[in-house]
């Protein structure tokens, strides 16, 4: 694809996105908008499992863990402080130096896609058995009790920076969701197309090829995946900041399969792509839900089955590529 | 003293739970170098598939030993013809279609049994040991992880299938020149080690009950294990469930649970950093 036509698609895809994000609270009734606010964080979600596995070609099973640890450091922090803004700085930076820490040992330990994607699981549940356990008073950071499998309710809701009384509305909150959406999605972009995102698509493309000019293929590894926790915590700050409740199943094998899920059915190696992938799959799971027709896994398995072994590549780039032959 | 044989009979349960929960992924790791992600549904199948079996009047000793293979067993054959086939060769296109697997059987139980747990009381008593008591089906379990390792053992180093399966995890077009079909071994391998995945889920049934979501309980240990034990099935098994079963019952005892399991994910991630290839991708190379 040459540069151009690829500029011009995510010009296009950004300008919609600002679009959705001023027009649809004039549209849509509240419960719409709080229904579209957790799809955007979700969104967010997606393009950070996008970035690491489409572009840096690294295997993350677990991308839910860093979901999770924002979500939970947002909580924790929230109402300790009792205001919001430092929570959702750190609902950044945990994840991110979770992240890099993980990263150190997998990356500088060599360690195969297989092993990634099994061990970066493996911490996903691991989190998720973790968090389950500490019910009871001893578990607490600060004021904040961990609540177990419970979970922690009523936090503090997202406030304007430096006014913890003023609390955002939740088109506010929709409109801050969003912008926090095509930041990404730009910055993104923008990184991808730098030098260094250069450099990763090509380690993806081939790692010793990289490696022998001259490039340091474990530390490039080593930041996406770190930039891509970082990304995934801000999903899990807005997502806990949506529910107002934070609960272990953000660690869950459902949540992590249904990232994972998105990414596939979006398309590899794109970034509109996992935004698509989530929006129809959250639909599709909101629907199930309500209607109780069949058992949610049970769908989401067979088109996870369907998706692997009829369209690997997934739809966004199908569709590209049956553009490109019309 | 009394103490002292508890704590090891401890350490040693926990080293055989953790043989039979990975012992059926090694195999399949081993011999074809994929994960099976829906593993810890293979355990779940096995665990209902014992239970319903003994509700049904069947002995509990059958129910476990007989039944739940046989039946996870059969679902694994059917699994790798349907879906594993078609994707050999594509090593992350077949972990993932493991994992829609996973999630299809989660869906399907749920569907079938509901979202709660279903149980079996233990088969025979305790045993006193000076101040404390053991179980003696725990016992037992141990004996029969022991046993799985020396069948699996004699399997691979005396039988003719045992050398078309060494063959072929050695070279598998040096194998397919000498008129072994790979395509067969893999088949039955899979299927083996899905018949060893549901022996274990029926043998642990009766001690943790089993829901439909109960394989993330047990499956991490069990990726862990087996990953880093590296791709011998036998001396990586052994060697990876001795040092994370120990790992885990000692904090276990001294802490909690939980953060046995936390210990014993981060001892497997500094001894990857150490040993990329599991254990036997540096020591005890060329064993089984």
């Amino acid at each position: 694809m040459s540069g151009r036509r690829w500029w011009k698609g995510s010009i296009l895809t950004t300008a919609a996105m600002v679009l959705i994000a001023l027009g649809v609270p004039q549209v849509v009734d509240q419960f719409g908008l709080l229904q579209l606010t957790v799809f955007a964080a979700m969104c967010i979600l997606a393009l950070s499992l996008g970035f690491v596995w489409g572009y840096g070609g690294i295997l993350c099973f677990g991308q839910s863990a860093f979901f999770g640890l924002g979500a939970y450091t947002y909580a924790v922090t929230a109402i300790n402080l009792g205001e919001s803004t430092v929570g959702m700085l750190l609902a950044l930076v945990v994840p991110a130096v979770f992240a890099a820490l993980l990263g150190y040992f997998m990356f500088y330990g060599r360690l195969s896609d297989v092993y990634l994607g099994v061990i970066t699981l493996s911490v996903t549940l691991i989190f998720f058995n973790l968090m389950n356990s500490t019910a009871g008073d001893a578990y607490r950071v600060g004021k904040a009790r961990l609540n177990g499998f419970n979970g922690m309710p009523s936090l503090p809701t997202l406030n304007v920076p430096g006014d913890p009384g003023r609390l955002l509305d939740p088109a506010e909150t929709f409109y801050l969701v969003m912008a926090c959406l095509v930041i990404v999605y730009v910055g993104l972009h923008v990184l991808l197309a730098s030098h260094f995102g250069r450099v990763v698509v090509a380690i993806r493309e081939n790692e010793a090829r990289c490696e022998l000019l001259g490039y340091d293929v474990r530390l490039h590894k080593l930041l996406v995946f770190t930039i891509g926790g970082g990304i995934a915590g801000l999903a899990g700050c807005l997502f806990a900041n949506w529910g107002a409740f934070v609960s272990p199943n953000v660690f869950s094998l459902t949540m992590t399969s249904q990232i994972i899920i998105w990414v596939i059915v979006g398309g590899l190696g794109t970034l509109l792509g996992p935004i698509i992938g989530c929006l129809i799959m959250q639909y599709l799971a909101t629907a199930l839900g309500t209607q109780q027709l069949a058992n949610t896994s049970l769908v989401f398995g067979v088109i996870f089955l369907a998706f692997v072994l009829l369209v690997p590549r997934g739809i966004v780039p199908s569709l590209r590529r049956l553009a490109l032959r019309a | 003293m009394d103490l002292a044989a508890v704590l090891t009979f401890e350490i040693l349960n926990g080293v055989a739970t953790l043989v039979l929960i990975s012992v059926g992924l090694a195999i399949i790791f081993g011999m074809m170098r994929v994960i099976n992600l829906a593993h810890g549904e293979f355990l779940m199948l096995g665990g209902y598939a014992a239970i319903v079996a003994t509700n049904h009047g069947v002995n509990i000793w059958v129910a476990m030993l007989l039944v739940a293979p046989l039946v996870v067993g059969v679902i694994g054959v059917i699994a790798e013809r349907l879906i594993i086939r078609v994707l050999y060769g594509r090593m992350i296109d077949t972990l993932l279609a493991t994992w829609g697997l996973s999630l299809f059987f989660i869906g399907i139980v749920t569907t079938i049994f509901g979202n709660t747990v279903a149980g079996i009381g233990a088969p025979l008593g305790s045993l006193g040991v000076g101040r404390y008591t053991i179980s003696l089906y725990r016992l037992v379990l141990i004996g029969i992880a022991a046993a799985i390792l020396a069948v699996i053992f004699v399997a691979l180093r005396r039988t003719r299938l045992g050398l078309i399966a060494r063959g072929t995890m050695e070279n598998p077009n040096m194998a397919a020149a000498l008129g072994v079909s790979p395509p067969r071994v893999y088949a039955t391998t899979f299927g083996v080690g899905a018949a060893l995945t549901g022996l274990a889920g029926g043998l642990l049934a009766p001690i943790s009950g089993v829901l439909p979501t109960v394989g993330a309980a047990y499956v991490a240990k069990a990726f862990i294990t087996v990953i880093s034990g590296g791709t011998a099935i036998l001396a990586g098994t052994a060697a990876a469930s001795s040092l994370f079963g120990s790992i885990n019952q000692l904090l276990t005892y001294f802490t909690t649970p939980v953060i046995g399991e936390a210990g014993l994910l981060a001892a497997a991630i500094l001894l990857l950093r150490a040993l990329p290839h599991g254990i036997t991708g540096k020591l005890f190379r060329g064993s089984l």
